[in-house]
């Protein structure tokens, strides 16, 4: 017998590829169709937001936020925004807190939506993704109703949101609810049990518990791996702690076991609306302090004062107290968390993103191997990555 | 028990008929999709389109050069040059956007405090060169002219949020 050398063979996975979420360039050393080696290439969609934002007033780095990850985008400015409350000491009112869960709702069930339907995609399920979409196309327009921008909504705002509810939007979520619940099903009858999807998924990509634990997941991520983490019980902010819902929590922290708790996630998430829109209570949504908020457009044209406050507030920008803060909210994706200095200028000093996503990248590697390559797609599809906050 | 209901359940296919059915039963339900140049969704009165730079009802120009939509913008997308006219007021003799950069925030619209430049409703100004999108001036103004109607009543209906 003469001794041969076997080499691997490397593979490029995008950065153009539609299953790779993005521009993920991943290199895959295969053995076969057996993947040896993964190794993701990151930074193609770099645009230097952190520094960015150094060079920012407070106000202005709002819309940065929406464009981290585009599929979550006022769970982001949540972060941020809270962040800033934080080193100011200012509290919003309780109805601004209310609509901001609402959103951040029904943001967390735009970005599952897009997951779930695009990683069936990805495993040969199209119809799920075009349905998805339709219901994602009615939650956009609750964020324009709102914002005036279908996604980067620039909405959230120091000590409040932008401007209030428009007339009858609440009833109307309230209606999407009672609709989407029946989807849901409908959409859980296409994948759930499905032979071809649980072939797929079932035992593909498993993390264990320690595993998760020790590169640092969260979110979904880490709740399919069987540990109960979630920020909205474990820290509680703004109004989460008065309202009743369930953490699920997977087992077996496969592919299959976190799209369950997406799926369920989803569920939760409607629970909350409906308890939003039933507790949403009357007031302003934004703090009176003119020093932080600007003054309404009418008490601007017609007093002194007010017109100063709002010219003092749309150059200089507020001015945050000197200090650091972390602050780390539940973003669909996982813990999303904005770190601040503030040398008590109208800039932030330094401002780093915790990007969940980034995190979860770095176990692709582990993930992948040994696996296929057909499985590396359901593996990229069950992380819920998107480049914008990876690459920040 | 449930073991034989679970073989039963995979050799007679049950989940892939069952999906199988409800797709089916969607083709008959009513189209959801829009055939869109024709057919078009809603937009609220806070939809933030294309910019326009509105006048009086008496045909003055609203903008006072302020700056506060320049100093704001955060893509810094908004040029402005000013100098005091014949009559004494102090006017603009250049207000450009650059429609490449805008980031459609908003912001422009929030801090101007005589309701001058305003996002308008229209999305539909897509073209094929960069220079194009260079607005000026007067492609501002123009826009405000077209689209004052529209525009008036949004800003009427979102007074009260404002």
């Amino acid at each position: 017998m003469s001794e041969r050398e076997i080499r691997t063979f490397s593979v490029n996975f995008g950065p153009q590829h539609p299953a790779a979420h993005g521009v993920l360039r991943l290199v895959l050393e295969m053995d076969g169709e057996v993947v040896e080696r993964a190794d993701p290439h990151i930074g193609l969609l770099h645009r230097g937001t952190e520094k960015l934002i150094e060079y920012r007033p407070y106000l202005q780095n709002i819309p940065y936020f929406d464009r981290l990850d585009y599929v979550s985008m006022m769970c982001q400015e949540h972060s941020y925004v809270l962040a800033v409350e934080k080193l100011l000491g200012i509290t919003p009112p309780p109805r601004a807190q209310y609509i901001r869960v609402l959103f951040c709702e029904i943001t967390r069930i735009l970005n599952h939506l897009l997951n779930i339907t695009t990683m069936a995609l990805d495993i040969g399920a199209m119809t799920p993704l075009l349905w998805g979409f339709e219901q994602r196309e009615k939650l956009m327009e609750f964020y324009e109703e709102v914002s005036g921008a279908r996604m980067h909504a620039n909405y959230f705002r120091f000590g409040g949101v932008n401007r209030d509810l428009p007339p009858g939007l609440e009833a109307r979520i309230a209606e999407w609810c009672d609709q989407f619940e029946p989807f849901m099903d409908d959409l859980e009858t296409l994948l759930t049990e499905n032979r071809i999807f649980k072939q797929r998924t079932v035992d593909i990509g498993v993390v264990t518990a320690e595993q998760a634990l020790a590169w640092g997941f969260s979110g979904p991520m880490l709740r399919a791996s069987g540990i109960a983490w979630d920020l909205r019980k474990a820290q509680p902010y703004e109004v989460y702690e008065e309202l009743d819902f369930d953490i699920p929590v997977g087992r077996h922290g496969d592919c299959y076991d976190r799209y369950l708790v997406r799926m369920q996630e989803m569920r939760e998430s409607v629970r909350i609306i409906r308890q939003c829109l039933e507790r949403m209570p009357e007031g302003p949504v934004r703090v009176p302090n003119h020093k932080v908020t600007p003054p309404s457009r009418h008490e601007m044209k017609r007093s002194m004062e007010a017109l100063i406050h709002h010219f003092k507030l749309y150059t200089e920008g507020i001015h945050v107290p000197k200090g650091e803060v972390y602050v780390a909210t539940e973003n669909p994706k996982g813990e999303f968390g904005v770190y601040l200095v503030s040398d008590g200028t109208n800039r932030p000093y330094r401002c780093k993103i915790r990007s969940p996503g980034y995190v979860h990248l770095q176990a692709l590697d582990m993930m992948c191997r040994g696996h296929q390559l057909a499985d590396t797609v359901a593996i990229i599809g069950s992380l819920d990555i998107v480049f914008g906050e990876i690459d920040r | 028990m449930p073991t034989l209901d679970r073989i039963a359940r995979t050799v007679l296919w049950q989940e892939l008929v069952k999906g199988f059915a409800l797709t089916f039963r969607y083709m008959f339900r009513p189209k959801v999709t829009l055939n869109y140049p024709y057919e078009k969704g809603p937009l609220s009165p806070r939809f933030r389109g294309e910019h326009a730079l509105r006048r009086y009802p008496n045909g003055e120009e609203r903008c006072i050069a302020c700056k506060l939509c320049e100093a704001i913008c955060p893509a810094q997308a908004i040029t402005i040059e000013a100098e005091r006219r014949a009559d004494g007021s102090r006017r603009t003799t250049r207000y450009d956007i650059d429609m490449t950069k805008c980031i459609y925030c908003g912001f422009c619209e929030e801090a101007c405090p005589v309701d001058a430049i305003v996002e308008g409703p229209n999305m539909e100004f897509a073209a094929e060169t960069r220079e194009e999108l260079f607005y000026t001036k007067e492609k501002l103004l123009e826009n405000g002219e077209r689209w004052e109607a529209e525009i008036a009543a949004r800003l009427e209906m979102d007074a009260p949020y404002r």
